[in-house]
């Protein structure tokens, strides 16, 4: 079976380092990480470390509130069944009820498409055109403020929010929507390439995003998940993670006009069916996912030219994932985890993690690891330490989250 | 185990207590593919509840969608593919499309798939076993048929 080529077509990352890719790599060359201690008792009752955004920061300026009000007020006349139920029933109860501007996790993944569909011939209102959102949590954080009503449950679900922003660009189809825990970005790339090779469409828009609230602060501190320092991805001294917000867009089509351009190749999920929160004890399951990855990449394992791991800085995770990388024959390719950077985006990490590396093989200048001093885990990985010039044509990104799920893609030249 | 998690379970047991036979597959052979709408909410305002007083790590785990096909998973030694989706309604042809992709690549061999959604007195589950073999009592796996047992009172 030929399989066909899809193409990265563009990228955003939109985090507290910087508004597009290129303000962010710019940012990781210089060792800055957006990662700091944070006293707000409105997260938490103790100071934690975490990457985060300006609490006066805006995203995307008025005249998107405006284009957003027009559509609540005239929807779009389209023939479709599912544009009919978006033109009706949730948004005129969302502006009756709740509020009419775009909550901060709406904010975000609009703030990111915006940026990376510029110039880029990418029609988002071209039927071939696909929008996929990743988020683990969406607008959780309105339960922290509102009453529960039935009014706030459909503000916070997360179909709401993909209709306002698919509304907000005038996308066609119906936006597809992934929640698989710390997974989801990664999910999220390979949902839409393999949607793009059945042909079903011809370009995926793809956003993820995650908002720190304290919802989410008191649930990893509740796990004691977090660290009270910087983390320290694959160090000896690794206590925990740190928590980061942020979005990041990539954008993926089979257009032959994008041919030359860097492609996702091949990917991958499996289950540990082991423990919702604990992970593998063997790394077997992500291992299966690497290799099948790098099976559906048609590539060889040596053709891996560095891994940008999950790498959370809790002990478990980066125990089970130095194992499975192990496993898949890939313990001396260079690894970096850049949790020390953005702290971990949960639906957002798959994204600004890959964004960052398809960026590394466009400058052949591989990011370090911030945090990490000594090899902490059992299975030996070869950890970047300092910024590292190689000629890569292919990288491979994992991930594991909660619910036993792992998650690997190969994106290369 | 959350009220979302407790109704897949379920709904899994009874689908899979008669005619599946699990040595018939390697546990990378099956796989789940899962949507609903409310994701996990019906925990997430459990879990809102308890920041209040003491944020409870057994309730925080259960606020996230996926969890539901980890413990699926971990029922019935499960290691495939899996995703679980977001719609505003039961999406079959989506969900057809999605199965049928990882079938006929040969990434699963059988898969479970459809919707589980709770949110307070309100839940529904309904599951499709999907295998390559047909037999006696199976039907054609289309987007018709999954809407035609969905839509059974």
């Amino acid at each position: 079976m030929s399989v066909k080529d899809v193409f990265v077509v563009t990228d955003n990352i939109f985090s507290p380092l910087g508004k597009t890719t290129a303000e962010n790599f710019t940012q990781l060359k210089n060792n800055i990480s957006g990662v700091k201690q944070h006293d707000d008792k409105a997260l938490s009752p103790t100071p934690f470390f975490a990457s985060l955004f300006d609490k006066d920061e805006i995203f995307i300026d008025t005249t998107n509130h405006t284009r957003h009000a027009e559509f609540i007020s005239a929807p779009h006349r389209t023939d479709s069944q599912h544009d009919d139920h978006l033109a009706d029933g949730v948004l005129k109860q969302v502006q009756h009820d709740i509020q009419l501007s775009y909550t901060k996790f709406e904010q975000l993944l609009i703030a990111s498409i915006t940026d990376a569909l510029q110039n880029t011939g990418i029609n988002s209102k071209d039927k071939k055109t696909i929008l996929i959102i990743s988020s683990t949590k969406g607008n959780i954080s309105l339960l922290e403020t509102e009453a529960n009503s039935e009014a706030l449950q459909k503000r916070v679900a997360m179909s709401t929010s993909a209709k306002l922003v698919a509304a907000h660009f005038g996308f066609q189809n119906q936006p597809l929507i992934i929640s698989n825990a710390c997974i989801s970005g990664v999910m999220a790339i390979i949902t839409g390439m393999r949607l793009l090779r059945a042909g079903q469409y011809e370009n995926a828009v793809i956003c993820g995003a995650d908002v720190i609230s304290k919802f989410i602060v008191s649930g990893f501190q509740s796990f004691q998940a977090l660290s009270d320092t910087m983390c320290k991805p694959f160090d000896k001294a690794r206590t925990g993670l740190n928590l980061g917000e942020g979005a990041a867009t990539v954008v993926l089509s089979t257009n032959k006009q994008f041919e030359g351009n860097i492609k996702v190749k091949g990917g991958a999920v499996s289950n540990d069916a082991n423990h919702i929160s604990g992970p593998s004890r063997t790394g077997e399951e992500l291992a299966y996912a690497i290799k099948q990855a790098i099976k559906d990449a048609d590539i060889a394992t040596s053709d891996i030219d560095f891994i940008s791991a999950h790498g959370t800085a809790t002990v478990y995770n980066d125990e089970m994932e130095a194992n499975a990388i192990g496993l898949a024959g890939l313990q001396t390719a260079p690894l970096n985890s850049l949790k020390g950077y953005y702290g971990h985006t949960l639906g957002a990490a798959g994204l600004i993690e890959s964004v960052v590396s398809i960026q590394s093989l466009k400058e052949d200048l591989i990011i370090s690891t911030p945090g990490f001093k000594e090899l902490g885990v059992t299975s030996p990985v070869n950890v970047c330490v300092s910024p590292m010039h190689i000629n890569a044509d292919n990288f491979l990104k994992t991930a594991s989250g909660f619910g036993g799920c792992n998650a690997a893609v190969v994106i290369g030249k | 185990m959350d009220n979302l998690s407790k109704l897949g379970w379920l709904a899994a047991e009874i689908l899979l207590k008669e005619g599946f036979k699990e040595y018939n597959y390697q546990p990378e052979e099956v796989g789940v593919v899962l949507a609903n709408s409310n994701s996990s909410l019906d925990n997430d305002l459990k879990y809102a509840d308890t920041i209040k007083e003491f944020p409870s790590p057994a309730v925080f785990v259960y606020t996230l969608p996926n969890i539901v096909i980890g413990e699926i998973c971990i029922r019935h030694k499960f290691k495939g593919e899996h995703a679980f989706f977001i719609q505003d309604n039961f999406d079959a042809e989506f969900i057809k499309q999605q199965v049928n992709y990882l079938l006929e690549n040969d990434n699963l061999q059988a898969c479970i798939c459809g919707w589980v959604e709770v949110l307070e007195q309100n839940y529904k589950a309904v599951l499709f076993l999907v295998e390559k073999k047909k037999t006696e009592k199976s039907l054609l796996f289309s987007a018709e048929n999954m809407d035609n047992v969905f839509n059974k009172d």
